[in-house]
């Protein structure tokens, strides 16, 4: 089954156009990343998701439902992590998750292990006003993961959390999807989230300019692997001249060549020709943020040739 | 346990946590303990009942501070909660937004009667193991602390109404201490100058309903003209027989400023886009 489906979806503030016609599917069980630039729409699209607002034109169905229009039995099926929440601080992260639980028809007795998992056990009794910024996160995550939401909205996630907590988190969110949560997440920290979700949608100024997994987005960009070239810098350049050169470095120790995918083989064999020219090779395949930066529209530094490289 | 009542009793564990419960009812139990006791010396005469005279200045009283305690609760209730972020988070909830609005509401009237019940009350049980209290005083001691707190609910209720409209914090106070402004001090200022300016011609026929038009003086003309002993104190036997209303019409306009700014509040924020 499909968790979402989005048709011509439209939405409006006054004469600003949020989101303009966006039409893509979200099968369940799958992970996908919302990826713009800040205003781009993310929040926007979660939104109209979750039902807090209602499509200016287009629809969406959600589990089945339109969310805007769908009851509580809906609502029970959602987690959310907003952006910026603040919990209330004179009350402790125990008696918070409880509020939420009580409020969601969920058992008092999920909310302790909800906190273990999410690692606030030991500041469960603590005043959530003495939590650190990691802290709140991780108590917005324990509310969100409450009731095992069928679907899961989690708005710029990983902020605030430091590189351990980060990896922690993507854990908790890949055995969520294994157990069959539909996950979407936003975010504007790219490379992160590599390898980690299933699906990318990449809005720009509310439209959807790209939508399927990464590896066929990476695919379809037909971006140029890195290649780094350790040695004698002058004499690769000159041996190589037809091919695009990124950068060289400042010390003359190695040259950077920009390589379509389809000619990776053909470049390396004449690499490993030159001989001791050559002492090291480096390959980078195009990151996410070059992925990212292709389809929003700003100007790739892979592929300008620079002159100084002779 | 539903939605609502999670609602109202997070409101009333909030109102504990932050003082606002033990603030509210201590300064009102003190006013009341120095009204009931003091108040009652001045009066000297033998056959003088403390609790009546206590109904007299209580109300006098109240009249300016539980509008000003309901405002300062209220002003924040929806408006706050949008700001910090928890209302987008609380209406992706299995919560109805009524759920919402009312449980909120309940849980701050809850508040506000249990402050004007135990600091009012408090007063009152002191006065009568001292001997002040005759049956129809009592009636109308019991009278003053219902209509107390029906006056913080149509207060709170306009509270209500600005948290809902607004989009900052900032000017809901504004406007929160405006509203006090307007009802409690420049609303009967007004009337005592046209009245004064039309030489009293400002008729016994309109007088009574622009009376009707202010929460503040629903809770006077009720506390002051309902009962007998309480209105040879106040000074206003003449003006009850002017205003010709009953109590119970009183204190339907007191639900009835409690129900429709209220109601006006759930219909802006069903409409209010998260």
């Amino acid at each position: 089954m499909d968790a979402i489906i989005a048709e011509q979806l439209s939405k409006a503030f006054g004469g600003n156009r949020a989101l303009d016609s966006v039409d893509f599917t979200l099968p369940e069980a799958r992970c996908l990343a919302l990826i713009g630039h800040n205003g781009a729409g993310k929040t926007t699209l979660m939104k109209l998701i979750l039902g807090l607002i209602t499509p200016s034109a287009g629809s969406i169905r959600v589990l089945d439902a339109n969310p805007a229009k769908a009851g509580t039995a809906f609502r029970r099926q959602i987690g959310f992590l907003p952006e910026n929440v603040i919990f209330h601080d004179q009350f402790t992260g125990t008696d918070t998750l409880r509020f939420y639980a009580n409020l969601k028809g969920v058992p008092l007795s999920d909310c302790a292990p909800l906190l273990e998992r999410v690692g606030l056990t030991l500041a469960a009794q603590r005043r959530v006003g003495t939590y650190s910024k990691g802290m709140r996160q991780r108590l917005g995550l324990a509310q969100a993961l409450l009731g095992h939401p069928r679907l899961l909205l989690l708005d710029e996630p990983t902020t605030g959390l430091d590189p351990a907590l980060r990896q922690e988190f993507f854990q908790i969110v890949r055995d969520l999807r294994d157990a069959g949560s539909t996950i979407i997440l936003s975010s504007h920290i790219l490379t992160e989230l590599e390898a980690r979700t299933d699906l990318a949608a990449i809005i720009r100024q509310g439209r959807l300019v790209a939508f399927g997994e990464l590896d066929r987005l990476r695919a379809d960009a037909g971006l140029p692997l890195t290649i780094r070239v350790h040695g004698d810098v002058g004499a690769i350049a000159q041996r190589l001249r037809r091919v695009a050169v990124v950068a060289v470095d400042r010390n003359r120790e190695w040259i950077e060549l920009a390589c379509p995918l389809a000619e990776k083989m053909t470049l390396l064999r004449r690499l490993t020709e030159l001989g001791p020219v050559c002492t090291d090779i480096d390959l980078r395949p195009p990151s996410l943020d070059d992925v990212y930066l292709h389809y929003s529209g700003k100007p790739m530094l892979a592929g300008t040739a620079l002159a100084t490289a002779s | 346990m539903n939605g609502f009542l999670t609602i109202a009793g997070k409101e009333i564990r909030d109102g504990l946590r932050n003082k606002w419960v033990a603030g509210a009812t201590l300064l009102l139990a003190a006013l009341a303990f120095a009204l009931t006791f003091l108040g009652s010396t001045p009066t000297g005469a033998l056959d003088v009942k403390p609790l009546a005279v206590a109904v007299v200045s209580l109300s006098s009283l109240s009249i300016f501070l539980i509008p000003l305690i309901a405002l300062l609760l209220g002003y924040d209730a929806i408006v706050g909660e949008v700001e910090r972020g928890c209302m987008l988070l609380l209406l992706t909830y299995p919560v109805t937004r009524s759920q919402i609005l009312g449980g909120k509401f309940c849980g701050h009237v809850a508040i506000l009667s249990f402050a004007t019940g135990v600091g009012y009350g408090a007063a009152g049980l002191a006065s009568i193991l001292g001997g002040g209290g005759d049956p129809e005083s009592l009636r109308a001691f019991g009278a003053l602390i219902l209509s107390s707190a029906m006056l913080g609910a149509a207060f709170l209720a306009l509270a209500y109404l600005v948290s809902v409209s607004v989009r900052e914090r900032g000017t809901a106070a504004g406007i929160a201490v405006g509203l006090w402004l307007l009802f409690v001090i420049v609303y009967d200022l007004a009337l005592m100058g046209a009245l004064v300016a039309s030489k009293g011609r400002l008729g016994a026929d309109i007088f009574p309903y622009l009376l009707m038009l202010n929460p503040a003086d629903l809770y006077r003309l009720f506390n002051l003209t309902t009962f007998e002993n309480v209105r040879t104190f106040s000074g206003m036997a003449g003006l009850s027989a002017a205003v010709h209303f009953s109590p119970a019409t009183l204190l339907l306009g007191l639900v009835a400023w409690i129900a429709i700014p209220l109601g006006v509040a759930a219909l802006r924020f069903a409409r209010r886009e998260a």
